[in-house]
């Protein structure tokens, strides 16, 4: 317990990778499941007045926007604009439509497109190599084809086909993010952004930043890149990072994935259904390290083991060199603790999907006394820069990857409308406890809060009870109609207050069935509360009502959930 | 191919619920199986699913020196599907702990040592520390072992659903003989199967990109290890050649070891000393196939095999022939089988199956040849139900992709004959108008028994056979 438990926090999960990234990541930081070291120790429910722990403001439809703020408001006096957000990822776009809302004069400055990693080459187009990988999976399994009494002979695929799909859904995606913004008036400047000094951005061309403008209140939003490990030669063609295997040009038959965090599971979902054979390279001496052990062990029953896939764990990829001159892409594998030698792979090509490193090169931040930590800017709890003296520097924030504090798309954009909450005079704090995540294999993984070692530390820390509970999707209506039985939703909670404190799901729209949970996490909803909400039959949902429904909570139902009677 | 059809190969053919039955015989299921030995009892590594033949132990939950009651979680055990806590059926002391937690065990070796009372407890160790290891511990094929996991365990409700496609247990990350200075590059797919079809990856030569061993190539190897078998007409010494199936030509067998048969091993021993006593005599013939050829050649898209071909082409001089489709079992009276089913040899894990197309004259050669790649596919992944591979009336063997140009087969115990069939070669005949042409041809050799089957009964049927080869429209009507 203890062992995986330090492994788990000391490894971010959000950024899988197999190599040691000591120039990257922060020790300080956790991302992903949301444990911060200051998450940890805040409490889920402040009083009421003082701190709002998650305010949920739907994302209102645009045009609905448009009609009720009319435009992109006036700026303060004295400034060109209210809000200027660098970086129109999901994160920046996240705030600014927020800001509007708030009747903020807001402007976003995008040196590259629209959309940011998430839409043009992370999330987005991996989803719509994923539907496919998924179908192809399904038309493959002659048994589970069978058992549903369908017949179909040989499925195939087109390669370009299938890149296209996803090149035409992130510009599809896109537009739509362009569009929503040009809708409600916000201002996109094209161009790198700087930070030439206390509430002045200037931006431009690379090296040449010519217009400067002013902002009441600054936030960088410049996300991430793919982060590659020394001695690995990426040539983008047969080693390249997600950025080049999102293109989909051609499906190896032998593909190597270093890092077998989200993004290295995904790629192997993806290359495994149209045809490659996969071999893992992993640091950490198992598989899938920010996962809840128990469901990291459940995913590798089901989703390696049973499939063409192989790995090395405990192994650093210590030198990668790209295929030429008729010679294969040679790996060479060291020791992750004695360094030595291991083992030499050659394969056809290699992923790197060792995480992401902050993209904060370039941002003029030396202008106002802030030092990067490996990258990464120095936030408080509320997004505040932090500068080098350990002060606070006023009306700059720092949004989504850049921070670290979690990477993830819908963690950024929470954070941007809490930043937008703060300027806008409302104190919030994010509870990135209650913020989900999902792998998008198939079946899917999902989670929110602590892993049950994470809880199990916590709880031995502040002296209470933990307990878990676990159900099937064996036992469930729908998906065995589907004869997707395979998976499991396990709860971690406390048995004394009822307060939930993790959510693991492994099985079918594990990503789509998360959100019950997180929710209840993010309102404080209590198990003994939630058990009675009811769910329709026969729905996947019944698996997480079932989980509830057999926990043992010590306590009576809140008297503040007491539902007022309903007119029937 | 000589009578192997005819095996139970061991508990991966067994069905489940003929475990379960047997299990729940003794009256309440049994969670450990104990085989008694004064009064320390060995607790065994329990079968947990039908293809379970390892287990890894994940935690003893009790400690040496426990004492245990009846029904109490002993040991967390992971099999290839799931963690199951495993529960003691005696009362006693957990004596000695003999398989470590994380180490691996056989299903049916002995994992601990339970004294009935805690004197004996000192006896218990000195017993578990002179025995030897527990990987080299003979399996309990012949024990019952109850595979249902516990209701209490509050592991099975993560239990995966059985599937039978995940039964591959984790491939080792090593390469096998990167030490020996000779790397073995093999892709992650060929590894798998190189371990369930237990063929040493090391005598294998690679076809892939820059000799890489790829999947293919081990089903060769699996194959060719497999064919190896019968191409001795001697029975005793094809037993041994069947012994070397399982690692053809590995370097890290010991030299001037004894290694006692494994289960299946020995039944095919059974069975080829049984096929002596059946007199039995061969007939072959030399066949042109350059018609069967092109027609091969020609429907090979819509999927027709030339497995299939050969199967409709037997069966359908068989049904001329009935006497050759015939069986003799008691010496007294031999049976006109009443359909034909041509049994096919095929390599599997190490061994040889014969899967069964059943009624083969009557069903077309499209439906046929769906059928035969159905069998293949389901006899790799170890789902062959009894029906599917015993009750064959001919036997066909081919070791004609392997440039074998003839051979003879051992007579499989219970039925009437068997066909050995060669490579289809160029060969430079004199035709009836005194020129010289080459045609391909093959060599096929018929072993029968000849209480039932005469030698006219073989002639007639090769001659009949050789027609419908060398004229096959009738295969595709």
């Amino acid at each position: 317990m203890q062992a995986s438990l330090s492994l788990s926090l000391s490894l971010p999960p959000a950024a899988p990778r197999s190599d040691p990234a000591p120039t990257v990541f922060r020790p300080s930081a956790l991302r992903f499941c949301g444990l911060r070291r200051e998450a940890l120790g805040l409490r889920p429910l402040r009083p009421a007045g003082s701190t709002w722990v998650f305010p949920s403001p739907a994302r209102t439809p645009s045009r609905k926007t448009v009609a009720a703020v009319s435009g992109n408001g006036s700026p303060s006096k004295g400034f060109d604009y209210d809000l200027v957000i660098i970086g129109a990822g999901v994160g920046g776009h996240g705030a600014a439509l927020h800001a509007v809302e708030k009747g903020l004069k807001t402007a976003i400055i995008e040196g590259d497109i629209v959309g940011g990693t998430c839409v043009n080459r992370g999330c987005v187009p991996s989803k719509a190599l994923l539907a496919v990988s998924g179908r192809m999976r399904e038309l493959q399994n002659e048994h589970h084809l069978k058992a549903l009494g369908l017949q179909v002979s040989s499925p195939g695929y087109d390669r370009q086909g299938v890149a296209d799909h996803a090149n035409n859904l992130a510009s599809k995606i896109r537009n739509n993010l362009t569009n929503s913004l040009k809708a409600l008036g916000v201002d996109i400047l094209t161009g790198v952004g700087t930070i030439a000094g206390t509430q002045k951005v200037k931006y431009g061309k690379v090296g040449f930043p010519d217009t400067e403008i002013t902002a009441k209140d600054i936030i960088i939003a410049t996300g991430s890149v793919p982060f590659v490990p020394n001695g690995i030669e990426v040539d983008g063609k047969t080693v390249f990072t997600s950025d080049h295997a999102l293109k989909l040009e051609w499906v190896p038959e032998w593909i190597a994935i270093v890092g077998s965090g989200y993004i290295g599971l995904e790629f192997s979902d993806v290359y495994s259904a149209l045809g490659s054979e996969v071999t893992f390279v992993e640091a950490l001496d198992q598989l899938m390290p920010g996962f809840d052990p128990e469901i990291g062990k459940l995913a590798q029953r089901v989703l390696i083991n049973p499939r063409k896939i192989d790995y090395h764990t405990g192994v650093f990829a210590k030198k990668i060199t790209p295929a030429k001159d008729g010679k294969p892409v040679l790996i060479e594998l060291i020791d992750a603790k004695t360094k030595e030698p291991k083992d030499t792979l050659e394969v056809d090509a290699a992923l790197i999907a060792t995480g992401r490193a902050p993209f904060t090169k370039g941002l003029g931040l030396e202008n106002i006394n802030i030092v990067t930590q490996r990258g990464f800017v120095p936030v408080n709890e509320r997004m505040q820069v932090i500068d080098a003296s350990g002060n606070l520097i006023p009306h700059l924030y720092c949004i989504g990857d850049a921070n670290g504090k979690m990477m993830l798309a819908h963690a950024a954009s929470a954070q941007g409308i809490s930043v937008v909450e703060q300027i806008g005079g409302r104190d919030n704090v994010l509870n990135h406890l209650s913020i989900p995540a999902a792998c998008f294999t198939h079946p899917e993984i999902s989670m929110v809060g602590m892993t049950e070692p994470q809880a199990r530390e916590k709880a031995q820390q502040e002296g209470f009870e933990v307990s878990v509970a676990k159900t099937s999707f064996k036992a469930n209506t729908k998906a065995l109609a589907e004869n997707e039985g395979e998976g499991l939703a396990k709860l971690i909670y406390r048995p004394d207050t009822g307060e939930i404190l993790g959510v693991h799901i492994l099985g079918m729209h594990a990503a789509d069935l998360i959100h019950e949970a997180s929710n209840a996490i993010a309102l404080g909803t209590r198990v003994q509360d939630i058990k009675f909400a009811v769910h329709a039959h026969p729905t996947l949902s019944e698996v997480l009502d079932e989980l509830f429904k057999s926990a043992k909570v010590n306590t009576g139902v809140s008297p503040s959930s007491v539902n007022e009677p309903v007119t029937v | 191919m000589a009578g192997v059809g005819q095996l139970h190969l061991g508990t991966p053919f067994l069905p489940s619920a003929s475990i379960r039955g047997r299990s729940s015989g003794g009256g309440g299921s049994r969670r450990l199986t104990t085989r008694i030995q004064a009064k320390i009892r060995e607790i065994f590594m329990p079968a947990l699913s039908s293809t379970m033949t390892e287990g890894k132990i994940v935690s003893w939950v009790r400690a040496e020196g426990d004492k245990l009651s009846k029904g109490e979680s002993v040991v967390v055990v992971e099999s290839d599907k799931a963690d199951m806590d495993v529960e003691t059926f005696y009362e006693g002391y957990l004596a000695a702990i003999m398989v470590e937690e994380g180490d691996v065990a056989a299903v049916g070796s002995a994992i601990a040592l339970l004294a009935e009372t805690e004197d004996e407890i000192p006896l218990a160790k000195s017993q578990a520390s002179s025995s030897s290891s527990p990987a080299a511990s003979p399996p309990a094929a012949e024990t019952p072992v109850p595979p249902s996991p516990s209701e209490t365990a509050p592991e099975a409700v993560s239990s995966p659903p059985p599937s039978p496609k995940s039964s591959q247990a984790a491939v080792s990350s090593t390469h096998p003989a990167s030490e020996s200075g000779r790397r073995i590059v093999a892709t992650p797919y060929a590894k798998k199967l190189a371990k369930d079809l237990k063929v040493e990856l090391g005598s294998v030569a690679g076809s892939g990109p820059m000799g890489r061993i790829v999947a293919k190539d081990v089903e060769a190897a699996a194959a060719v290890a497999a064919a190896a078998a019968p191409v001795s007409s001697v029975p005793p010494k094809s037993i041994s050649d069947s012994a070397a199936v399982k690692a053809p030509a590995s370097p890290a067998i010991q030299l001037g070891t004894v290694v006692p048969f494994t289960t299946m091993q020995g039944a095919v021993s059974k069975n080829m000393v049984e096929s002596l006593s059946v007199p039995t005599f061969r007939v072959g013939y030399t066949i042109t196939t350059d018609a069967l050829d092109s027609l091969y050649k020609k429907i090979k898209s819509k999927g027709v095999t030339m497995t299939a071909l050969l199967a409709k082409a037997t069966a359908l001089a068989l049904t001329k022939h009935p006497v050759v489709n015939s069986s003799c079992r008691d010496g007294k009276s031999f049976t006109y089988n009443s359909s034909i089913n041509i049994a096919v040899a095929v390599a599997i894990d190490g061994g040889l199956i014969t899967p069964v197309l059943q009624d083969a004259d009557k069903v077309d050669i499209y439906s046929l040849s769906r059928k035969w790649k159905e069998l293949v596919d389901k006899a790799r992944a170890k789902q062959l139900q009894p029906h599917e591979y015993n009750n064959g009336t001919f036997t066909l063997s081919n070791l004609g992709m392997f440039g074998v140009d003839r051979f003879d087969a051992i007579l499989p115990p219970g039925t009437g004959a068997i066909m050995a069939v060669g490579a289809s070669q160029p060969t430079v005949v004199a035709t009836k108008d005194g020129r010289i042409g080459v045609k391909s041809q093959m060599q096929v050799n018929v072993t029968a028994d000849h209480r039932v089957i005469y030698g006219a009964d073989l002639a007639a049927f090769l001659q009949t056979l050789a027609k419908i080869i060398e004229d096959p429209k009738e295969l595709t009507l």
